[in-house]
C-alpha cells in the first residue's frame, strides 16, 4: 500500500509535468522549436498568481484567471517579438533555440530583478484532506492535479480535433506552406499556439503552488527541463503522449525518492531521457519522422 | 605574383610575443595590479572556453549547453591530482591540466555517443541535463567537498600558464578546422545528409569535434581551479555555460578571432562597468536575442579578422599609389 | 559484367509499398536511364541504393559485394556516389572546398599530423588540391573556386554537385534529375558533359530525369517504373515503343 500510495504522489506532480509538457508538445508540433522558455512562463504564472493572491488580495478565482489569461497573453507576446520573425524567414534551428534560450534568461532575470532572488512563499490554496480507501491514503490536492491535468487534456484534444482553429492547428503543423496556401492565416495559429500551451503553463503554475508552496525566479528552469523529458518520453507533438511522459516521469521520481534517492532524482530524469532516445527516439506514443531526401 | 605565406604568421607570432613581454613586464613592476592580472588570467581562460565552444556550436552546427559541466569536471579532476598525486608542482600542475582535459574529453564522449545520433535541439537539451547532473553529481560526491566546496588548491596558475594556453588552444583548433578533418566537420553544419553522401563519417567527426571542445573545456577548468584555489559546483551552472554561448555568438559562430574578442569584450566589460552585475544577465539576454534577431550569425559571422587580408589590402593601396605617380 | 546489381528490391513505409520486386543491371561504362511518372519511386530507388532507406526486402550489389545494411558514407567510399533532386551544396564554403570535403576520405593524415603540420598534411593537401582544381576545370569552374557555392547560378550549382560527387571517385554515379530547370542550351551542354565524363573516368552512370529528349538522347538502356515496379526495360527506341510505357504515360487501362 505504501508503494500504491507513493505512485499516486507521482501522479500527482506528474500531473504538473503534463500540463507543462503539453505547451511544449503543442508548440513543438506546429514550429519544431524547442521553447525552452516554456518553463518560465511556468514561473511567470506561478508570480502573477502570488501578486493577485498575496499581493492584491484578489479571491482565489480570479487570481487563477488573471494568471491564466496573463501567460497566454505573454505568450503570445513572445512569440510575436521574439520568434515570428525568424520563423518566417526559415531561419535555422540552432538561431530559434538561441533565441528561445535568450528570453528564458530575460524571464528569470528580470522576476528576480522585480521580486528578488529570494523564495517567496505561497499560502494553500485549495482545503487540502486526506482520503482513505482502506489503507490508501490520498491528499485531495494529489486528486485535484490528476483530475485537472485529464480535463485539460481532453479539452485540449476537442479543441485541436474538433473546432476551426484545432484544424488550422493540425495544417500548419502538417505543412506550413500548404497551409498558408488554402487561406490559412499561420502567423496567428503559431501565436494561438503559443497563447493555448502557455495558459496551460499557467494552470500548471498554480497546481505547482498548491503543492509546492514556494515560488522562486528560477523554479522553471528544472520544472521546464522535466516537463520537456516528459514530452520527449511520451512522444514529442502527441497530446496524449506529453500525458503520459508526465505520469511516467513524475512516478519515477516519487518512486527514485521514496527509495533514498532523493539526491538522484535529476540524474534519474536525464537517465531516462538517454534512454528513450537510445532506445525509441520518436517516444512512446510518437511518429517516427524521417527527413525528406 | 607568388605570395610569401609564411609572413603574417610571423607578423603575429612577433605581435603575440610582445603582448606577452607587455603584460608580463606590467605585472612584475605591479603597475597592473594582482586584481587586474586575475581579470587578465580571466580573460585567456574565457578565451579558451568560447574557442572550445565555436568548435562545437559555430563549426559543427551543434548548440551545446552545458560547456561550463565539462569545465566543472576538468577542474575537479585537475584540482584533485595536484592535491593527492603528491608529485612536484612543477611535474603535477602540466599533468593534472592533461587529466582535467582528458577526463573532461571522457565525459564528452559519454554523453555524447547517444547525443550525435539525435537531431541538434536533442542534443542541445542532453547536453543541459547533464550540465546540472555534473552540478549534483558534484554535490553527492565524498570527495569533492560537496556544497562547502573542494578548497586548498595550490595556486599554480601563473599569468604565463594561461596565456601560453590560451595561445596554443587557439592555434590548435584554428589548424584544426583548416585540416581535411575541419571541412568535414564544417561539412556537416553545412548539410549533414549531403556530408554522409560526400563519404564523410559523419557521427566520428561529430564525436571528435564534440570530445575536443570538451578537452579544452577541462583545461580551462584545471586553469580556473588554479587560479581561484577553491571550487564550488554552483560556479559551473547553466549560466556559466549561457555565457560562454554568448561569446561565441556574438563573436560569430564560425568565427575563432570572433569569440577572442567577444571573451575579452565580455570579460571586462563587467569589470569595467561598476553596479551592472545586477543587470548583466538580463542585458545578455537581450542581446543575445537582437542578434539572433537581425544578425544571426554573430556580428563577424564566419568571416576572420585576418592579417593576410589587412596586408593585401594594405599592399593593394601602396601599390595603386603608386602607379598613380 | 554488372558493377551494380538490384535483386528483388522492395521496401515498404507502413502499408505502402513503395516499390516491389525491382530488378536492374548496370554494366561497366553503361549510361542508363530510370524514368516514370511522378511518384513511380524512381528517387526512392536512390534513396535504397545509397542507405537513406534501408529495403525491406532484395539485395543490392556492388561489384558481387553486398551493400545493404552498409552506411551512407561507406557505400560512397565503395564506389557509388549521388546527386540530389533538390541540390544540396554546402553552401556557405568555397566551391573548391565542396570538392575538397568529398575527397577527404581518400586523403591520409591524421588529426595530429593535421594540428601540427606534418610533412603528411602538406603532401595530401598539396595532391587534393591539385586534384580539385583539375576537377574543376571539367566543369568550367576553376575560376570560381574561391567563390562560396550559394553564389553560384543554378547551372552552375549542378555542375558542382556533380563534380563533388565525382570526387569520391565512383564506380557508379547517380545523378537524380541533373537537367531539372535548365533550358535547352544548358541541357545539350550538360548532355555532352555526361558523355564526357563517363570516357574521361570510365565510370556507369544513372540517370533520373523527366527531359525525355535528354533520356533519350544519352541513355543506353532505360528502365521504366510505374507504381513502385519495373514495367519496361530497354534501349531508347523499344522504350518509345513500348505499348506498356505509353499506358504509364498518358493513363488509360
Amino acid at each position: 500500500m505504501d508503494l500504491l500510495a507513493q505512485v499516486f504522489n507521482g501522479l500527482g506532480i506528474g500531473s504538473i509535468y503534463a500540463l507543462v509538457a503539453l505547451g511544449y508538445s503543442m508548440v513543438y508540433g506546429i514550429v519544431q522549436l524547442i521553447n525552452f522558455a516554456h518553463g518560465d512562463i511556468i514561473m511567470v504564472g506561478a508570480y502573477v498568481t502570488y501578486v493577485g493572491l498575496v499581493m492584491a488580495g484578489m479571491p482565489l478565482w480570479a487570481a487563477v484567471l488573471v494568471s491564466i489569461l496573463f501567460c497566454g497573453v505573454a505568450g503570445v507576446l513572445i512569440e510575436k517579438l521574439a520568434y515570428s520573425r525568424l520563423l518566417k524567414k526559415g531561419a535555422p534551428r540552432i538561431s530559434l533555440l538561441i533565441t528561445a534560450i535568450g528570453v528564458s534568461i530575460f524571464l528569470q532575470n528580470l522576476s528576480q530583478l522585480l521580486f528578488s532572488s529570494s523564495a517567496k512563499s505561497m499560502p494553500a490554496m485549495f482545503p487540502n484532506g486526506m482520503l482513505e480507501l482502506g489503507a490508501l491514503q490520498i491528499s485531495s490536492n494529489t486528486i485535484l492535479n490528476i483530475v485537472t491535468s485529464i480535463v485539460m487534456m481532453i479539452a485540449l484534444q476537442l479543441l485541436v480535433n474538433k473546432t476551426k482553429i484545432g484544424k488550422a492547428m493540425r495544417a500548419t503543423s502538417e505543412d506550413a506552406g500548404a497551409a498558408k496556401l488554402m487561406g490559412i492565416n499561420t502567423n496567428s495559429t503559431i501565436a494561438f499556439t503559443f497563447g493555448v500551451g502557455s495558459a496551460l503553463a499557467a494552470v500548471g503554475a498554480v497546481l505547482y503552488c498548491n503543492t509546492f508552496h514556494q515560488i522562486t525566479p528560477y523554479m522553471g528552469g528544472m520544472l521546464g527541463l522535466k516537463a520537456f523529458v516528459a514530452a520527449v518520453l511520451g512522444g514529442i507533438g502527441s497530446i496524449p503522449g506529453a500525458m503520459l511522459g508526465g505520469y511516467i516521469l513524475g512516478v519515477a521520481e516519487s518512486l527514485t525518492t521514496a527509495a533514498g534517492g532523493s539526491q538522484i532524482t535529476d540524474a534519474v530524469v536525464f537517465g531516462i531521457l538517454i534512454l528513450v532516445l537510445l532506445i525509441k527516439p520518436a517516444g512512446l506514443l510518437g511518429k517516427n519522422v524521417r527527413e525528406k531526401v | 605574383m607568388k605570395q610569401k605565406k609564411w609572413i603574417p604568421n610571423v607578423i603575429i607570432l612577433v605581435l603575440v610575443l610582445a603582448l606577452y613581454i607587455l603584460l608580463s613586464v606590467l605585472i612584475s613592476a605591479n603597475i597592473i595590479n594582482p586584481y587586474y592580472s586575475g581579470i587578465l588570467t580571466m580573460v585567456c581562460i574565457n578565451v579558451i572556453l568560447a574557442v572550445s565552444l565555436n568548435l562545437a556550436t559555430g563549426f559543427l552546427g551543434q548548440l551545446v549547453l552545458g560547456h561550463a559541466g565539462f569545465m566543472s569536471v576538468g577542474a575537479y579532476s585537475a584540482a584533485l591530482f595536484t592535491m593527492y598525486s603528491g608529485l612536484p608542482t612543477v611535474v603535477s600542475f602540466p599533468l593534472a591540466l592533461l587529466v582535467g582535459g582528458i577526463v573532461a574529453a571522457a565525459f564528452g564522449v559519454i554523453i555524447g555517443v547517444p547525443a550525435l545520433r539525435l537531431k541538434g535541439d536533442y542534443l542541445a537539451i542532453l547536453t543541459l541535463g547533464f550540465g546540472e547532473i555534473i552540478r549534483v553529481l558534484i554535490l553527492a560526491m565524498p570527495f569533492t567537498g560537496g556544497a562547502a566546496g573542494l578548497s586548498g588548491i595550490p595556486l599554480l596558475t601563473t599569468f604565463t600558464y594561461v596565456f601560453i594556453i590560451a595561445i596554443i588552444t587557439v592555434a590548435v583548433i584554428f589548424a584544426f578546422i583548416h585540416s581535411r578533418h575541419g571541412r568535414a566537420v564544417i561539412a556537416i553544419r553545412e548539410d549533414e545528409i549531403a556530408a554522409e553522401a560526400a563519404g564523410i563519417h559523419t557521427t566520428y567527426y561529430k564525436l571528435l569535434a564534440f570530445v575536443l571542445a570538451a578537452f579544452f573545456a577541462g583545461i580551462a577548468g584545471g586553469l580556473y581551479a588554479h587560479h581561484i584555489g577553491v571550487l564550488d559546483p554552483s560556479k559551473f551552472d547553466f549560466n556559466y555555460s549561457v555565457e560562454i554561448l554568448i561569446m561565441v555568438v556574438l563573436g560569430g559562430m564560425g568565427s575563432i578571432t570572433g569569440s577572442i574578442v567577444a571573451a575579452i569584450v565580455l570579460t571586462l566589460l563587467p569589470e569595467l562597468l561598476r553596479g551592472f552585475s545586477e543587470y548583466r544577465m538580463l542585458i545578455y539576454s537581450v542581446i543575445l536575442i537582437c542578434v539572433m534577431l537581425f544578425k544571426p550569425s554573430g556580428l563577424l559571422g564566419q568571416h576572420e579578422l585576418s592579417l593576410t587580408k589587412i596586408l593585401n589590402k594594405f599592399r593593394g593601396k601602396k601599390a595603386e599609389t603608386k602607379k598613380e605617380a | 559484367m554488372a558493377v551494380l546489381e538490384a535483386k528483388n528490391l522492395g521496401i515498404a513505409f507502413g502499408g505502402l509499398r513503395a516499390l516491389q520486386d525491382v530488378q536492374f543491371s548496370i554494366g561497366e561504362k553503361e549510361i542508363i536511364g530510370l524514368i516514370g511518372p511522378n511518384g513511380a519511386g524512381k528517387t526512392t530507388v536512390f534513396n535504397l541504393l545509397t542507405d537513406v532507406y534501408v529495403p525491406t526486402e532484395g539485395t543490392i550489389t556492388l561489384e558481387n559485394q553486398n551493400i545493404v545494411g552498409k552506411k551512407t558514407y561507406q557505400i560512397t567510399q565503395g564506389g557509388i556516389s549521388r546527386t540530389f533532386q533538390n541540390i544540396r551544396l554546402f553552401k556557405d564554403i568555397s566551391v573548391i572546398d565542396n570538392v575538397k570535403i568529398a575527397m577527404n576520405f581518400q586523403m591520409k593524415y591524421s588529426v595530429l599530423s593535421g594540428i601540427f603540420r606534418l610533412p603528411a598534411y602538406r603532401r595530401e593537401e598539396e595532391r587534393v588540391d591539385k586534384r580539385a582544381h583539375e576537377l574543376l576545370q571539367v566543369f568550367n569552374l576553376d575560376e570560381k573556386s574561391e567563390d562560396l557555392a550559394k553564389n553560384l547560378p543554378y547551372g552552375q550549382q549542378r555542375k558542382l554537385e556533380i563534380a563533388r560527387a565525382l570526387a569520391t571517385n565512383p564506380k557508379v554515379l547517380l545523378l537524380d534529375e541533373p537537367a531539372a530547370g535548365m533550358n535547352p542550351t544548358e541541357t545539350k551542354e550538360l548532355m555532352e558533359t555526361i558523355r564526357l565524363i563517363r570516357d574521361r573516368f570510365g565510370i556507369a552512370i544513372l540517370l533520373i530525369e523527366h527531359d525525355m529528349n535528354f533520356v533519350m538522347g544519352i541513355c543506353e538502356r532505360i528502365y521504366v517504373l510505374d507504381y513502385g515496379k519495373v514495367i519496361a526495360e530497354g534501349n531508347p527506341e523499344e522504350i518509345r515503343n513500348n505499348p506498356r510505357v505509353i499506358t504509364a504515360y498518358l493513363g488509360g487501362e
